[in-house]
């Protein structure tokens, strides 16, 4: 990659400028599609910048969240995003706000995407009032406008968006929804069932699989028959991309997304991707993996340091400008910790409400039959 | 003579349908009609008052439902809101979830319940607890309907009562019509709820006629979700049901008025949320009670009725233990005698009461 990159950018010092830069993207692997993404995309400086200060956030972020579980002030499950903070980025680059996503349970940083704030991802991980879900969700359900978690069970946010995109033709409002999965969760019975449907009714989906090559502690191989996750929806065409590349991710995206509003139906994309972290934070991660790949990948690959590199090698931004950019990210995270910190608990009488929306204040059994809690919508 | 009946019988339609034409404030009168024909005119009443509503389901639409509820709904409402579905459970609910998270009114019928457990990670983890979850920012405004429980000669994996399965779960409504009114009113106010509601029908009930009131043939007849209603008044003995076994209360109370026994029977209409307060103030009065369902005993309906109970005001009035009459706890057996007398029959209901009464 970094070979690749210094050929570009001896052959487009000449053309570049401060204001963007025309970028050679890898070929992505194509299943049952003529052509696929562009080769070239342009990316404009302000881009650049918004890209690289977004996925740097997502990073603090999640590396915030690692300090704060160690300290027992994150407790039970936190799956953490970092190194695959270039599938988030370049996928929300590629659809709109007004598009829909879902994903698992490793949600921070889609959470972030779509529209949530640092303040209230990290006080929803700590259990407090301010948090996105008022501290009643936790790590895997976090929900901003169209944006529909964050799912703790494997493979079941599946179905859910396909049934999304169904909703978003029926309405005939050019909205398509995005789907992620794991590979892991590649090999659920119910994705192979909304393949189906997903075909069959052309639905506006576009099936996202972000391959960390674990499941959990299951390497890819040893989990799957066949680890060509994009060729595995076998009648919907797929491609498969570098997903630290988030350029690539971007015009892959626009791609997919185009073919699913042109009403071709759905489509595949697998983003070959790397989690630094464990599966979550109960897990050191160098049980089924070697400490020396995770390094390569982080020195080779990684996706913030791509995109930095890429930057400076076409004139599009000082490493001060970066610095600065690093500063600010820094004290967004520190302010949003303190904020999650420091924000009560939700107040008890919250307990039992949330059970259903629109209907009258019910009563709702305590621990024992002399205890009645009031629950309203 | 013949001519002349036929002449006066379409006369008679003819001047039916000429008041019906022009005296639009005259509503129908009384009328026979089964259950079936009453889900099947409220779904067709909410598909029509709302566009978002739509079914979808294994042979829903071209083959006009397994038990023909939809029938005729898709040749009136076509492929966009009538959808046959793949047999995959799993997938389609999820999908139904998924579409009423965003912003569509889904119908997801089970062709029978027991189907129900391949999916049902969807109607608990997706549906039921995400409002929750969310702290009420994404509701699931999404109806499961089907045949449950017993039906006749399908045997165990066709059988299974889940009324105690999902009245286990907050974050869902359960509902379990027993008459043609119940069918209709009752899913109406399904349909229109905003929440998850798991409608458990019977297959048995399908092709039952009952008398429907002129108001219950409204357009906007709602029954609300969580009351239950007394069938029969009595003051001797309390009977608690839902579903198909109403019928056999009722049968069974018939037979008792004839030995000077009353009972009071009450159709519980919901499972959850449970109206414990119409099952107290009836045993407040008569001292007695006992429950009827088709279901399995063991950590059923009647258990969770007898729990509230104890736990409650009306303990104190009980002249004798409250008890429950349920399924026998079996998988469900193919042959006719031994299907039979695997679920509560009339005699099993009279006994009961007896016992109950010392009588």
């Amino acid at each position: 990659m970094r070979k690749m990159l210094t050929i570009i950018s001896n052959v487009l010092r000449g053309s570049a400028s401060r204001n963007g830069a025309e970028l050679v993207s890898e070929k992505c692997d194509l299943h049952k599609l003529e052509e696929g993404p562009p080769l070239q995309a342009v990316l404009t400086r302000e881009e650049g910048l918004q890209y690289y200060r977004t996925m740097q956030t997502i990073r603090r972020m999640e590396l915030k969240a690692d300090q704060l579980y160690k300290q027992k002030i994150i407790r039970g499950f936190c799956h953490l995003y970092d190194g695959q903070e270039a599938c988030a980025v370049g996928i929300e680059t590629g659809i709109n706000l007004s598009d829909h996503l879902i994903t698992a349970y490793r949600a921070h940083g889609y959470t972030l995407t779509r529209g949530g704030t640092v303040r209230e991802i990290m006080a929803e991980l700590t259990g407090r009032r301010g948090g996105i879900a008022k501290g009643k969700g936790g790590s895997m359900h976090m929900y901003t406008k169209h944006f529909y978690g964050g799912n703790g069970i494997v493979g079941a946010q599946v179905p859910l968006g396909a049934g999304v995109a169904l909703a978003c033709k029926y309405l005939g409002n050019n909205e398509i929804c995005v789907c992620l999965y794991g590979d892991g969760a590649a090999n659920q019975g119910q994705i192979f069932e909304t393949y189906n449907m997903a075909s069959l009714w052309k639905l506006p989906c576009i099936f996202i699989c972000e391959n960390n090559k674990y499941g959990m502690g299951t390497s890819v191989e040893r989990a799957a028959a066949s680890t060509d996750y994009y060729k595995r929806g076998d009648f919907i065409p797929g491609l498969r991309l570098d997903g630290m590349d988030v350029l690539c991710v971007r015009e892959a995206t626009k791609f997919a997304a185009e073919h699913c509003r042109s009403g071709k139906g759905p489509i595949l994309m697998e983003l070959q991707t790397y989690r630094y972290h464990g599966h979550s934070m109960s897990d050191p991660g160098v049980s089924y993996r070697t400490r020396e790949e995770i390094q390569e990948v982080r020195s080779k690959s990684d996706p913030i340091s791509m995109l930095k590199d890429r930057m400076l090698s076409n004139n599009m931004a000082s490493v001060e400008e970066l610095k600065e950019i690093d500063v600010e990210v820094r004290k967004e995270i520190e302010d949003a910790a303190q904020f999650a910190t420091t924000d009560p608990e939700p107040p008890l009488d919250d307990l039992c409400n949330h059970i259903f929306y629109n209907d009258p204040p019910m009563e709702v059994r305590g621990t024992n039959p002399w205890t009645k809690l009031k629950s309203v919508s | 003579m013949a001519s002349l009946r036929c002449l006066l019988r379409s006369g008679k339609t003819a001047v039916r349908a000429v008041l019906r034409r022009e005296f639009h404030g005259t509503p129908p009168a009384a009328v026979q009609v089964t259950v079936r024909d009453a889900l099947n005119q409220a779904m067709d009443e909410e598909l029509e008052r709302d566009e978002r509503v739509f079914l979808l389901g294994e042979e829903v639409a071209q083959y006009d439902g397994a038990y023909k509820v939809s029938r005729g709904l898709w040749k009136k409402y076509g492929d966009k809101r009538i959808i046959d579905t793949p047999i995959t459970e799993m997938g389609f609910a999820g999908i139904a979830v998924g579409a009423a998270m965003a912003g569509l009114r889904p119908i997801c019928e089970f062709m029978t319940f027991n189907f129900s457990m391949q999916a049902i990670d969807q109607v608990i983890n997706s549906a039921a607890k995400t409002y929750y979850m969310s702290a009420g920012r994404q509701s699931v405004p999404i109806v499961f309907r089907g045949p449950n429980g017993a039906s006749a000669g399908v045997a165990a994996q066709h059988s299974q009562c889940f009324a105690a399965w999902y009245g286990h779960c907050p974050g869902l409504k359960v509902v379990s019509p027993w008459s043609a009114e119940d069918a209709r009113g009752l899913l109406k106010s399904a349909i229109r709820d905003d929440n998850p509601v798991v409608f458990l029908e019977n297959e048995l009930m399908y092709g039952v006629p009952f008398e429907m009131s002129e108001e219950s043939q409204s357009k906007d007849f709602l029954i609300p979700i969580g009351k239950a209603k007394i069938e029969r008044q009595g003051n001797h003995i309390t009977v608690v049901s839902h579903s198909r076994m109403v019928s056999l209360c009722l049968d069974a109370a018939a037979v008792l008025a004839k030995e000077g026994i009353e009972c009071e029977v009450i159709n519980m209409r919901t499972i959850r949320p449970l109206d414990a307060e119409a099952i107290e103030t009836s045993v407040m009065k008569t001292n007695h009670l006992i429950t009827v369902e088709g279901g399995w005993p063991q950590f059923g309906v009647g258990g969770e009725i007898l729990a509230r109970i104890m736990e409650g005001p009306a303990f104190n009035y009980l002249d004798a233990p409250a008890v429950r009459v349920t399924g026998v706890d079996i998988p469900m057996p193919y042959a006719k005698i031994l299907e039979d007398n695997s679920v509560p029959q009339i005699k099993d209901i009279i006994f009961s009461v007896k016992k109950t009464l010392n009588a």
